[in-house]
């Protein structure tokens, strides 16, 4: 009810500001690798255009933090060079005539390109004749036994908290799931002086891998790096386990062991906290609240924005761009990000199609190194079926209104429930504040599984504005001000 | 419980966790601050008062929600702190 009133009410407001509100030719979501580089490439190009984004400073997940980072002697050793590389585009991107609104939520794009904005100054609005949506990755939910616990976090939040605020975690740590992340983030930690106690690795899929081994080892740095990374885990001591599965955290009120299956044992480790990880999935919900049409990535396991060559979304004037239209990396996002300002200029026909093309073409094939490696990483760190859609019944999927899997398995097999938006009308996943972002793709998997079918096939949660929950009153202070 | 094992350059402020005075650099948020103080629980839910505690740190989970000078169901892990900011943790305040 709040939020209908809230859209009410911004439509009001709307009426009020759209006047005098600022137009851009390019508006950006999102300062990771994809939206800076896409800046920088616009406004080399004379594009008039701003982007928003909800941190603090440039550089997205993946580069959170860097220019503090960058200026602090130890951070070299610890985050590696992959990361001290963002410091370079974030400076190319300060030095840009972007216009930049760091600590600013979109809460809603309309049809019209109207960006909703709350940041520092309360709301606003921007227009825009080409918006980019680059909202980068957010991590898979891993939905065990245990999971909503305090003294479990994800890999990634460990890791931000390190890159953003120089916080590690301190007592016994234990990292637990699969995927590249998995590894450096341990060695991170150690590099901070606090070696995880134990690696939980799920088991791998080679016998999917297999086929797309040649294409992977011809990508030489990812090997080196991998191979690099378990080796210097191995010599700190840090024990890594295999092919473990059935993972499972216990505790009261706290993390205070979790327990595994390992070689048919079952084994146990005390711990102080529990970090999670299991590969990385597109951001959608503000292309979702778009109605961009989405397609079903097997090989991910999640759904993306359908995207023509050009970047652009089925809705006219959106495009997208880096890891929330398909996982690439931070290299490929960057290359994706300058590829899709060349069409966003052509959109509105500041350069021809042919310079874009003239200049897309080495972006291009300096992309097709970095996209090889990726089907044998998707198929190698497939997650783990009982992963996707737990097996117990009482595993909490929807963490905001706490619902369990046996209740969205009931559900599919004793009622008529077509799809996860009905399955929000008997159960109320999904309508929490997350707004479905850590139960989609696990519900998704559940009423799959539980029916049979392709998850494509079942279709996700429709998404509707406002994308972060915005109080009514900051809307009316706002509309009486003007 | 986190510890501080970089010090990034950057001013230090004051500002009060669970009724505690506390100094920390002004690059935290409200979560990390909580976490670099308080072990356990940060928040406890609307629904069956299970205790949670920050989740993804970048802005997804709404597993952060803290109660920042009086205003409850703020996320932690998007809000900087401000010098004098009271931070507490939500007891099973009605969703947002
Ligand atoms: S910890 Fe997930 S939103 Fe803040």
């Amino acid at each position: 009810m709040a939020s209908i009133l809230g859209i009410f009410c911004a439509a009001n407001f709307g009426l009020r500001t759209l006047l005098t509100m600022d137009t851009f030719e390019l508006a950006i979501v999102g300062a990771g690798p994809a939206g800076l580089a896409a800046g920088v490439t616009a406004a080399a190009l004379g594009l008039r255009t701003v982007l928003v984004d909800e941190q603090p400073a440039p550089g997205g997940q993946i580069y959170r933090g860097i220019e503090a980072a960058s200026r602090h002697p130890d951070s070299a050793r610890v985050f590696g060079e992959d990361y001290m590389a963002g410091a370079d585009l974030v400076r190319q991107f300060r030095a840009s005539a972007v216009k930049y609104l760091p600590l600013s939520q979109v809460w809603q794009i309309d049809r019209d390109r109207n960006l909703w904005i709350r940041g520092a100054n309360g709301v606003t609005a921007i227009g825009a004749r080409q918006v980019l949506l680059a909202t980068g990755a957010m991590e898979r939910p891993v939905p065990i036994p245990g999971w909503t616990l305090p003294g479990v976090m994800t890999c990634g939040a460990a890791q931000t908290l390190l890159k953003s605020a120089g916080l590690a975690p301190s007592g016994r740590i234990v990292l637990a799931g699969g995927g590249p992340l998995l590894l450096l983030i341990a060695a991170q930690l150690m590099r901070a002086g606090n070696p995880p106690a134990a690696i939980l690795q799920t088991s791998t899929n080679l016998r999917r891998a297999i086929a797309h081994l040649p294409r992977f080892v011809s990508s030489p740095s990812y090997v080196r790096k991998g191979l690099g990374l378990v080796a210097e885990l191995r010599r700190a001591g840090v024990r890594i386990e295999r092919g473990v599965g059935d993972i499972r955290i216990l505790g009261e009120t706290r993390a205070e062991a979790v327990e595994y299956i390992r070689a048919g044992t079952r084994r146990r480790e005390q711990v102080d906290l529990v970090l999670l990880h299991h590969g990385v999935v597109p951001n959608t919900n503000l292309a979702l609240s778009l109605r961009c049409e989405h397609e079903w990535n097997d090989a991910q396991h999640a759904f993306q924005p359908r995207t023509h060559a050009g970047l652009g979304s089925s809705v006219e004037g959106v495009l997208v761009a880096g890891d929330c239209a398909g996982i690439g990396g931070a290299k490929a996002a960057e290359l994706r990000g300058r590829i899709a300002a060349y069409n966003a200029a052509t959109n509105i026909e500041r350069i021809s199609t042919d310079a874009r093309d003239r200049q897309c073409a080495p972006i291009q094939r300096e992309l097709r190194p970095h996209l090889r490696a990726r089907p044998f990483l998707d198929a190698y760190f497939e997650p783990p079926r009982d992963l996707l859609a737990p097996v117990e019944d009482d595993v909490v999927v929807c963490r905001c209104e706490e619902v369990r899997a046996g209740e969205i398995r009931r559900i599919v097999t004793e009622q008529s429930c077509p799809g996860p938006n009905q399955m929000k009308a008997f159960v109320r996943t999904g309508m929490g504040p997350c707004q479905g972002r850590l139960c989609g793709l696990t519900v998704v998997e559940l009423m799959a599984q539980t029916r049979g079918v392709s998850p494509g096939e079942i279709g996700y949660y429709r998404i509707r504005p406002p994308i972060k929950p915005i109080a009514l009153g900051e809307l009316a202070t706002r509309a009486q001000e003007k | 419980m986190f510890k501080r094992v970089i010090e990034f350059e950057g001013p230090v402020l004051g500002v009060v966790i669970n009724g505690r005075e506390c100094s920390v650099p002004a690059s935290f948020t409200a979560a990390a601050a909580m976490l670099a103080s308080e072990d356990g629980a940060t928040r406890e839910t609307p629904i069956s008062g299970a205790p949670r505690a920050p989740y993804c740190m970048m802005g997804v989970c709404f597993e952060c929600l803290l109660e920042i000078d009086g205003v409850p169901n703020q996320q932690g892990c998007l809000v900087p702190v401000a010098a004098g900011m009271r931070i507490n943790r939500q007891r099973g305040a009605r969703t947002v």
